[in-house]
């Protein structure tokens, strides 16, 4: 997401602090991550289960592919994408960093 | 472990749509009220204000100079998420009728108000807040998140935690069952304040929330609806399992789904074959003493049941 503007820049402290939207894309919370789901391309069905219950927006669609994928900048790797996929096609293998 | 799995990375290939809750929020992995946030900007859209009274959800999206909302977003302190909401519907009618041109959104009709509280914000310390706002008949949705105790300060009790729960402020030990008291009912409250709608939904059927969240901008006046958001940490699991749970205490019983229109229950999400509340106990940490001493676990059981039993039988919940 590089079209978001970084809300660190020039930063100022006003009375009655105002913060731009959609300014938490700047903090990568990907690096909270012990698990990092991995999905079998073939095993997915496009359903967008793992998008629909994704507290992180981590779990979108790939472009030009009917299979999902993960956005590694974000996902903390709580694995709830893996528990609610139907055809288990999503893993959780150990991040190594 | 082959190495292309660990190499997998789609980050760049991502199609994002417009997400008014924002990835980089600091709530934990797993959290189930940042689902439930989630699903409030999805059903409600980019016409809507929210006030958020303080509580985790304030605090994971809105550490300054971020912010995870594309809605406007209004934090206020603990007590008053509905006093806020109340004024902005106020002043938004105000200005409507003295100058409609000058506002943005032409017809204070199309604009939602959404106020959010979990459930110490919701519950208890804002009650007053809550029933002067509906009481005074303000054009607002109220959506209390629920995850059953005070999650962001430390795992306080409130008076959504279930029966027999360990808190830091009702542990468990040999005197105590921890928490002795039974969930409030607020549906029920807000109802009796003469609130149009009033609904309950759980995190785990998501298109079942966002229908109520749209069905309740629809209605004129104050609007409740109670969204059930299991808490991996307060509650020790497994963050994988956020909506197995939520989902196990909507089979249970625990956290019956209904609406009520004009006070009276107009549909039930109706059970077969209801689960014993085990099934939903023995996967959190805060119930485990129930399993480890056999007298103690039993008597608090079967009182916790027996609560589920009996609001079973009240609201017609057994198919």
């Amino acid at each position: 997401m590089s079209d978001t503007q970084d809300p660190y820049e020039n930063l100022k402290i006003t009375t009655g602090v105002v913060a731009e939207p959609n300014t938490s894309r700047a903090n990568k919370t990907g690096s909270w991550r012990e698990f990092k789901p991995v999905i079998d391309t073939d095993a997915c069905i496009g359903c967008g289960q793992c998008d629909t219950y994704c507290p992180d927006q981590a779990a979108k669609p790939v472009e030009g592919e009917d299979f999902y994928g993960f956005d590694l900048d974000y996902c903390k790797g709580c694995g709830i994408c893996a528990e609610v996929c139907p055809t288990d096609a999503i893993e959780m293998v150990r991040e190594v960093k | 472990m082959s190495s292309d799995l660990q190499d997998q990375d789609y980050t760049d290939e991502l199609e994002h749509g417009e997400e008014l809750w924002n990835a980089g929020h600091r709530a934990c992995a797993g959290c189930g009220p940042a689902l439930a946030m989630k699903y409030i900007t999805e059903a409600a859209g980019e016409n809507t204000i929210v006030t958020n009274a303080t509580g985790c959800m304030e605090v994971v999206s809105t550490p300054y100079p971020e912010s995870s909302w594309g809605t406007s977003y209004i934090h206020n302190i603990f007590e008053n998420a509905a006093s806020v909401a109340a004024g902005v519907e106020a002043a938004y009618k105000s200005f409507d009728r003295r100058d409609p041109e000058h506002l943005d959104v032409q017809d204070s009709d199309d604009l939602n108000i959404i106020a959010i509280g979990g459930d110490g914000a919701t519950a208890d310390i804002g009650f007053r807040a809550l029933s002067g706002m509906l009481e005074r008949g303000h054009d607002v949705l109220y959506i209390m998140y629920d995850n059953e105790a005070y999650m962001n300060t430390g795992v306080q009790r409130s008076s959504q935690t279930p029966f027999g729960a360990s808190t830091t402020t009702s542990p468990a030990g040999k005197e105590s069952i921890g928490n002795d008291t039974n969930k409030k009912d607020m549906a029920s409250i807000v109802a009796d304040h003469g609130a149009p709608y009033v609904a309950t939904a759980s995190i785990s059927s998501p298109h079942d929330f966002k229908q109520k969240v749209e069905k309740a901008l629809e209605i004129d006046g104050p609007k409740f609806i109670h969204v059930y958001a299991p808490c991996p940490v307060g509650w020790g699991f497994d963050s994988a399992k956020t909506i197995d749970l939520a989902e196990k205490a909507v089979k249970t019983g625990l956290f019956p789904v209904f609406e009520m229109e004009d006070g009276e229950i107009t549909s039930v999400n109706k059970i077969r074959d209801r689960e014993p509340i085990e099934e939903w106990l023995e996967h959190q940490g805060r119930f485990k003493h129930l399993f480890k001493d056999e007298e103690q676990g039993e008597v608090g059981i079967e009182e916790l049941q027996e609560w589920i039993d009996n609001r079973a039988e009240d609201l017609g919940l057994d198919a």
